[in-house]
C-alpha cells in the first residue's frame, strides 16, 4: 500500500490507533479514528452508489465540522476529489466555482437554500437540512442516509497518487475565480516534509483555524491524521474573537499552530494571553502573508516558549521555503523576516523576467520545481501552461513573487509585480474586486489599487465615478461590495473621481493613482486641519 | 454624558475609522453596520477596544455581538445599559 495516498494516512491510522481521538468539533463532540474512517467508507459507497467516479469532482459548501472533515475523506475514498467552497460566500461566487469544476455531486448546509440547484445530487447536512431537502429536487438526500450506507470496500491497488485529491479556488484576475489542481503526491510531499521539520507524535493537538477551502488545512488535518494525533477544528465565528480563540488554544491544550499572521496579530493584541497558560504550545506556525514584526514581538513576549516558522508558499505549490524565527524579537527590529530556504522536498530559483537566471545580488521572480507543485488550473490550459517555464528538462512553477537571496537568511520577499495582494492570508486579485464594482449600476469606471498598511497589513482603495445625480453613499458602496465579494475582498476606502487618470494608450494609469494617493496621504500627515 | 453626545463620538469615530471621505448625514443612527459590511469581524473589535476606552465599560468576548453593535442605536444602549447595571 503505498504510503503516498491521503487516505493511507487515515487507514492506517484507524489501524494502528483506532479508539485514539482523530478530531473534535467546535461543538466539544469527537471521533476516534475509528468513527472517522468508517464513516469516511460508509460516505464513499454512498457516493459510488450514486454513480461518483474516479475523477469525479465534489463540491462541499459547509461550515467546518467533523461531518465535513468525514466528508473529505469519504470523498477521496471514492477516488473523486473535494471542492471546498467558502459557505458563506455570495451565491454567484459559489455556483460559478461548482460549475466551472461540474462537480458531480454536492454536500451543502441547511442554510443555504439558494443551492439546491447547483448540482444533480445534493446531500443536506445542518440545522436547517430537513427544510431544505423537502422543497428541493428529487436528487436530494440527508446526511443520514449517506451515514447509514453499507462502507464501500476499499481498493487500495485502485489507488493512484497521481490522482486529484482536491481543488482549491483562487481569485482570478479577470474576475473568475482559478481553481488549483492538486494530486495526492502533491500533498504527502508536503505532508513527509512536515513530518521531517516538526516531528509530530500521537500525542500532540493541532488546531484547525483555516477554512478548508484554504491550503493551510492540508497540514492542519494531514499531518495530525497521519501521526495518529488529534485535530481541534475551530468554526469560522471563534476563529475571529481573539478573547474566546485565547481562552480554546489553552483549555485545548493546543499542541501546534498554524494560520496566518492576521488572526495571530489579533490574539496578540486583543486576546489577553495573560490570563490563561500554554504549557503546551510548542510550535506557532504562520503563513500566507507578511507578518508585521511589531506584531510578532508583540505575541512573542505572552508565548515565549514555543518555537516559531515562517512558512511560505502559494497555493500552487503550498509551503516550499521556510525560516525559522528565533525569539524574542529585538525591539529595534523592523525589518519582515525572510521567507528562507527551500523545503527539502522542492528545489528554488531566482530567474529574471526574461526567464534567465539572475546575477548575483539581483531581485528575481521566486520558481518552484518538485513534486509538491501543482498539475494546473482546472480547464485553464494557456494559463496553466504560462504559470510554468521549462528549463533543463525540468518544469519550474513561477510564483510571481520578486524575492533576493541573502547568503545567510535564505529567500527575502520583495513584492509582486501583477495586481494580487494578500490579504487575512487570502490572495487578492484587484482586478476581480474591479469586477463586482462594474455589477453597481451606478458605477461607471473602477480602479482598485493597495497599499502597504502599518497595522492591518494591507488597504484596499477604490478609485470610482459615478454620475453626480446618482452618487452612491460609501455606506452603500461598502454594503454592496459584502454582497457580491468575500469579506476579506471588501475594499477600505472609496474616492469618487470625476474621471480616471488614463496612460497614452488610454489603459487605466494605476502608477499615477497610487502617487495620488501617496501625495493625499503626505499633505493629511503634514499637519494640514485634520478631523 | 447625553446620548447625543454619545451618538457623535460613536458616529465620528466610524467615520474617520471606516467610512473616510463619507458625508456624516449618510451614517444615521439606523444604518446597519456589521450586516451591511461596513463594519467586519476585525473593525468591530477596534471598535469594542474605543467603546471600553471612551466610555469606561467592559465588554465580554459574548457581549461584542452583531446584535449590540449592528447600528449607533444599539451600541449606545448597549453602553447605557452597561453603565447602569455595571460599576
Amino acid at each position: 500500500m503505498s504510503a503516498s495516498h491521503l487516505c493511507n494516512y487515515l487507514e492506517a491510522s484507524a489501524c494502528r490507533y483506532p479508539e485514539r481521538e482523530a478530531a473534535v468539533d467546535p461543538d466539544g463532540t469527537t471521533l476516534t479514528y475509528r468513527e472517522l474512517d468508517e464513516r469516511a467508507n460508509r460516505v464513499a459507497g454512498f457516493l459510488v452508489e450514486q454513480g461518483v467516479r474516479a475523477g469525479d469532482r465534489v463540491g462541499l459548501v459547509l461550515p467546518k465540522t467533523t461531518d465535513a472533515l468525514t466528508i473529505v475523506f469519504g470523498v477521496m475514498k471514492a477516488r473523486a476529489a473535494y471542492v471546498p467552497v467558502d459557505w458563506s460566500s455570495p451565491a454567484d461566487r459559489i455556483r460559478t466555482i461548482l460549475t466551472d469544476c461540474q462537480v458531480r455531486a454536492l454536500f451543502v448546509d441547511g442554510r443555504r437554500p439558494d443551492l439546491a440547484d447547483a448540482s444533480n445530487t445534493v446531500i443536506w447536512l445542518g440545522e436547517n437540512a430537513g427544510e431544505a431537502a423537502v422543497t428541493s429536487q428529487p436528487n436530494a438526500f440527508s446526511w443520514d442516509t449517506v451515514l447509514a450506507h453499507s462502507p464501500h470496500r476499499v481498493e487500495a491497488d485502485a489507488r493512484n497518487s497521481g490522482d486529484l485529491a482536491y481543488i482549491l479556488y483562487t481569485s482570478g484576475s479577470t474576475g473568475i475565480p482559478k481553481g488549483v489542481m492538486l494530486t495526492h503526491t502533491n500533498a504527502t510531499s508536503y505532508v513527509d516534509w512536515c513530518t521531517e521539520v516538526f516531528a509530530p507524535t500521537e500525542a500532540d493537538r493541532f488546531s484547525s483555524h483555516a477554512p478548508f477551502h484554504f491550503d493551510l488545512s492540508i497540514l492542519d488535518i494531514y499531518v495530525p491524521i497521519k501521526h495518529g494525533a488529534r485535530v481541534d477544528l475551530i468554526s469560522d465565528e471563534l476563529g475571529k474573537n481573539p478573547r474566546d480563540l485565547a481562552r480554546f488554544i489553552a483549555d485545548h491544550q493546543i499542541t501546534v499552530w498554524y494560520s496566518t499572521p492576521a488572526i495571530l496579530s489579533l490574539l496578540g493584541e486583543f486576546g489577553q494571553l495573560d490570563k490563561f497558560h500554554y504549557s503546551s504550545l510548542r510550535l506557532v506556525l504562520f503563513a500566507g502573508e507578511v507578518f508585521p514584526v511589531k506584531q510578532l514581538r508583540k505575541l512573542a513576549i505572552q508565548w515565549p516558549a514555543p518555537s516559531y516558522y515562517n512558512l511560505y508558499g502559494p497555493t500552487e505549490t503550498n509551503v516550499c521555503t521556510y525560516a525559522a524565527i528565533p525569539t524574542p524579537i529585538p525591539e529595534d527590529r523592523t525589518e519582515p523576516y525572510p521567507i528562507g530556504w527551500a523545503c527539502s522536498h522542492c528545489k528554488a530559483l531566482m530567474l529574471d523576467s526574461e526567464n534567465r537566471p539572475v546575477k548575483a545580488d539581483e531581485e528575481g521572480l521566486l520558481h518552484i520545481s518538485g513534486p509538491s507543485v501543482f498539475s494546473g488550473y482546472w480547464a485553464r490550459p494557456a494559463e496553466s501552461a504560462a504559470a510554468f517555464v521549462e528549463r533543463e528538462g525540468v518544469r519550474w512553477y513561477n510564483t510571481g513573487d520578486v524575492v533576493r537571496e541573502d547568503a545567510t537568511d535564505g529567500y527575502i520577499y520583495v513584492g509582486r509585480r501583477d495586481r494580487m495582494v494578500k490579504r487575512r492570508g487570502y490572495r487578492i486579485e484587484l482586478g476581480e474586486i474591479e469586477t463586482a464594482l462594474y455589477r453597481h449600476p451606478s458605477i461607471q469606471e473602477a480602479a482598485v489599487i493597495s497599499a502597504p498598511h502599518p497595522e492591518s497589513g494591507v488597504r484596499i482603495i477604490c478609485f470610482i465615478t459615478a454620475p453626480k445625480s446618482a452618487q452612491p453613499s460609501i455606506v452603500e458602496m461598502k454594503t454592496f461590495c459584502s454582497q457580491h465579494l468575500p469579506s476579506y475582498m471588501n475594499p477600505d476606502v472609496f474616492i469618487f473621481v470625476d474621471s480616471l487618470p488614463r496612460t497614452s494608450t488610454n489603459k487605466i494609469n494605476y502608477q499615477a493613482l497610487i502617487q495620488k494617493l501617496q501625495s493625499a496621504v503626505r499633505e493629511s500627515e503634514s499637519g494640514a486641519s485634520g478631523t | 454624558m447625553t446620548t447625543q453626545n454619545m451618538e457623535e463620538q460613536i458616529r465620528q469615530y466610524i467615520l474617520s475609522e471606516f467610512l473616510p471621505g463619507e458625508k456624516p448625514a449618510n451614517l444615521r443612527n439606523d444604518t446597519p453596520l456589521r450586516t451591511s459590511g461596513v463594519l467586519d469581524s476585525v473593525a468591530t473589535l477596534r471598535m469594542v477596544t474605543f467603546v471600553e476606552e471612551q466610555f469606561g465599560i467592559t465588554v465580554e468576548a459574548h457581549e461584542a455581538s452583531v446584535e449590540n453593535f449592528d447600528s449607533i442605536n444599539s451600541i449606545v444602549a448597549f453602553i447605557e445599559s452597561k453603565k447602569q447595571g455595571a460599576s
